[in-house]
């Protein structure tokens, strides 16, 4: 725990208290002026000279929520009651030191990587970024063997692993676009004044009455109006997906083409936002640098990390009550099963719903036995099979429902 | 007034508080701050508002959330019925800016809790119960109110709150809430009672039940919290069946395992508690309680 420096020689009261909300900070409870003004104020009308009751006082303003007053206490002492300051202080400067760098360091690799991967994906593929058409490119270009189709007769029953031309992107893409629809409105329960309706707007009646005598002859209705619900999108691209990355990934372009209120990610080891790269306007390039993207990191899954990370970066910008969270997984996972039961819970405690697309789950005999996709089943709200595009049109009533 | 008067006081009126509860209904009170108390169902939230309005001897305001709770059945609405009619009543006879003055004052108006709640000329409690159940919308809106405790209605004006209400939120973890209502507000968690806590309780609400039978059923609540129960029982479940029990006039849980499990239907609420807790594991947790 980083502990902030105690000013021994500090002028006031106030002056030690802004160094505990100092403290507070850099532990991960985000306390500002207000805070300290409150508690120097509550300060006032209790026996301060009481540790016990001032840390009473200030768990109450401080912390805001059941995790933060758990850990209150703790953080209390140590900062009132630290003993040999002078070590901790070297830690804290030590420990202060660490995660700044490594946190830097990570970022950037993740950066050079990802820039690597896309640079290796366009020297690799030069063809492919110039678009839909160059089907005869992409013919050759996944000419490697092991993964087409010879006879593709039925596009909508293949498993996903077979898909590797153009047009079947392009046709995953559309399926995903009608689900995206098929997801977006849901109801809202408020009313709103409306040409239409199953009520009437008595408020706007009254007030239209009064020129006409009291006649209400106007009737003014009000209904429920279509509250758009925002998509976020989870595709795992460890090695166990791969196969199938290339037509989740323009299935994700569909989602996110969509408009504007949808987020797509990458995951495998690290999570990566991908919603603006799939904005680029060419379908085709973006899935492929995409897919080059993913294929750079390469590993082992890490479902349980991505989701904390998840939670704890962009959850609390982008998930909130009408929000439908997609995650696109095999459920493999090399993090303990427990993990992601909590984050997901975690996840849900946003009010949001949770789909879970498995390719796995169409296979025949198909029993979630992975641990990690056992542990998840009991938060979520859809758990569908994804290997055929068959699969993924016939999710459109479920997600309609949720 | 300091915060162990007001935990006494409390205490008077039946309700035990622990000292962080206390101290952070103290310093609402004397920094004029809404209270935000989280934590399990029947754990007590509900009730201390109530026993705070006892001891301030003031009304007790309620709003009980849920989503898709609106404008119209938390703050005001007109009362349309009324206003027709007197639109009609007038006829021709007055102009239309006097019946328009008219049906647009306050007789017509239909007070809802919040509005209701600044407009008391003694500060009352608002309690407003389950405030994660109603939408982010709703919440948005609370802020404003908590923070100017003023309504503003467009055919009227500005209403200014003629006392500031003691206002008492509580949420039991349905969604988030917002970190901007959090920081408004002074927290606390409230949690499941300890034995020695729960055991005074009790004692506060029945007064009339033997010690020994008192202590088995604090002790038994208590290791039956530590089961793996899909709701735990909370302080009222744990009322509810001690005066059950002394209803049923058993004076010692060991003495009729049948009767015992017939009684637990008031501690455990869904079918698979019951089914999880069978004669010979409540007969375990008697042991344990004794």
């Amino acid at each position: 725990m980083p502990v902030t420096r105690f000013p021994t020689r500090a002028e006031s009261v106030a002056d030690r208290m802004v160094g505990f909300m100092a403290h507070l900070r850099l532990n991960g409870i985000n306390v500002g002026v207000k805070e300290s003004e409150t508690s120097l104020q509550a300060l006032a009308s209790i026996d301060a000279v009481d540790p016990d009751e001032t840390r009473l006082a200030l768990k109450a303003i401080c912390a805001t929520d059941a995790d933060r007053f758990g850990r209150f206490d703790e953080l209390f002492k140590a900062y009132w009651f630290a003993r040999d300051r002078q070590r901790q202080r070297q830690q804290q400067q030590k420990s202060k030191e660490k995660p700044h760098d490594k946190n830097r360091w990570s970022n950037r690799s993740l950066l050079e990587q990802s820039i690597q991967a896309s640079s290796a994906g366009a020297l690799d593929s030069p063809d492919e970024s110039d678009g839909r058409d160059g089907e005869d490119n992409e013919a050759e270009q996944n000419g490697d063997g092991k993964l087409i189709a010879s006879t593709v007769f039925n596009v909508n029953k293949a498993d996903l692993r077979e898909f590797m031309k153009p047009d079947d992107l392009a046709h995953a893409e559309r399926v995903a676009l009608q689900l995206a629809r098929a997801i977006r409105d849901r109801r809202s329960r408020r009313r709103r004044a409306a040409k239409k309706g199953a009520q009437l707007d008595l408020r706007r009646i009254a007030r239209k009455s009064v020129p006409t005598g009291g006649e209400p002859l106007h009737l003014l209705k009000r209904r429920r109006p279509d509250r758009p619900v925002h998509l976020v999108a989870l595709l795992d691209v460890s090695g166990s997906m791969t196969v199938y990355a290339r037509v989740f990934l323009s299935f994700l372009k569909g989602l996110i083409g969509a408009d504007q209120r949808t987020d797509a990610f990458l995951f495998h080891t690290q999570l990566v936002h991908i919603s603006d790269a799939l904005r680029d306007g060419d379908t085709f390039r973006a899935v492929n640098r995409l897919s080059m993207m993913a294929q750079g990191f390469g590993g082992g899954t890490k479902i349980g990390t991505n989701l904390a990370l998840f939670n704890r970066q962009y959850a609390s910008q982008m998930v909130n009550g009408r929000t439908v969270v997609i995650i696109l997984s095999d459920g493999y996972d090399t993090d303990p099963p427990e993990k992601i039961s909590n984050e997901l819970a975690r996840l849900k405690k946003r009010g949001c719903k949770i789909v879970w697309l498995n390719p796995l789950k169409g296979w025949k005999d198909y029993e979630p036995v992975a641990k990690g996709m056992a542990a998840a089943l009991p938060h979520l709200d859809v758990f569908a099979p994804a290997n055929t595009l068959a699969d993924l049109a016939a999710l459109e009533p479920h997600l309609a429902k949720i | 007034m300091s915060w162990t008067d007001l935990k006494s006081e409390l205490s008077d009126q039946g309700y035990v508080a622990s000292d962080a509860l206390a101290m952070a209904l103290y310093l609402s009170i004397t920094l004029g701050r809404p209270l935000l108390l989280e934590g399990a169902a029947g754990v007590g939230k509900t009730q201390i508002a109530k026993t705070l309005a006892e001891i301030r001897q003031t009304e007790l305001i309620r709003l009980q959330c849920y989503e898709g709770l609106d404008a119209a059945s938390a703050i005001y609405e007109w009362n349309y019925q009324r206003q027709l009619l007197s639109i009609r009543a007038a006829g021709e006879l007055s102009s239309r800016e006097e019946i328009e003055d008219k049906i647009f004052s306050e007789t017509y108006l239909l007070r809802r809790p919040l509005l209701e709640a600044i407009q008391q000329t003694e500060s009352p409690v608002l309690l407003i119960d389950e405030i994660d159940r109603a939408d982010e919308e709703f919440e948005a809106y609370l802020l404003e109110i908590l923070s100017d405790f003023q309504i503003s209605i467009p055919e009227l004006g500005t209403i200014k709150a003629v006392t500031r209400p003691l206002v008492v939120l509580t949420a039991n973890g349905t969604r988030d809430l917002s970190d901007a209502l959090r920081r408004r507000c002074i927290y606390s968690y409230v949690e499941y009672p300890d034995r020695h806590t729960e055991l005074s309780i009790l004692n506060k609400r029945q007064p009339n039940l033997n010690a020994h039978l008192a202590d088995q059923i604090v002790g038994f609540v208590q290791a039956l919290r530590k089961e793996e129960l899909e709701k735990k029982p909370g302080i009222a479940e744990t009322l509810d069946w001690a005066a059950a029990l002394s209803g049923l006039g058993i004076n010692d849980l060991s003495d009729d395992p049948a009767t015992l499990q017939a009684s637990l239907v008031c501690l455990l609420k869904t079918q698979s508690d019951q089914s999880s807790v069978p004669t010979e594991v409540a007969q375990r947790l008697v042991g344990k309680a004794a």
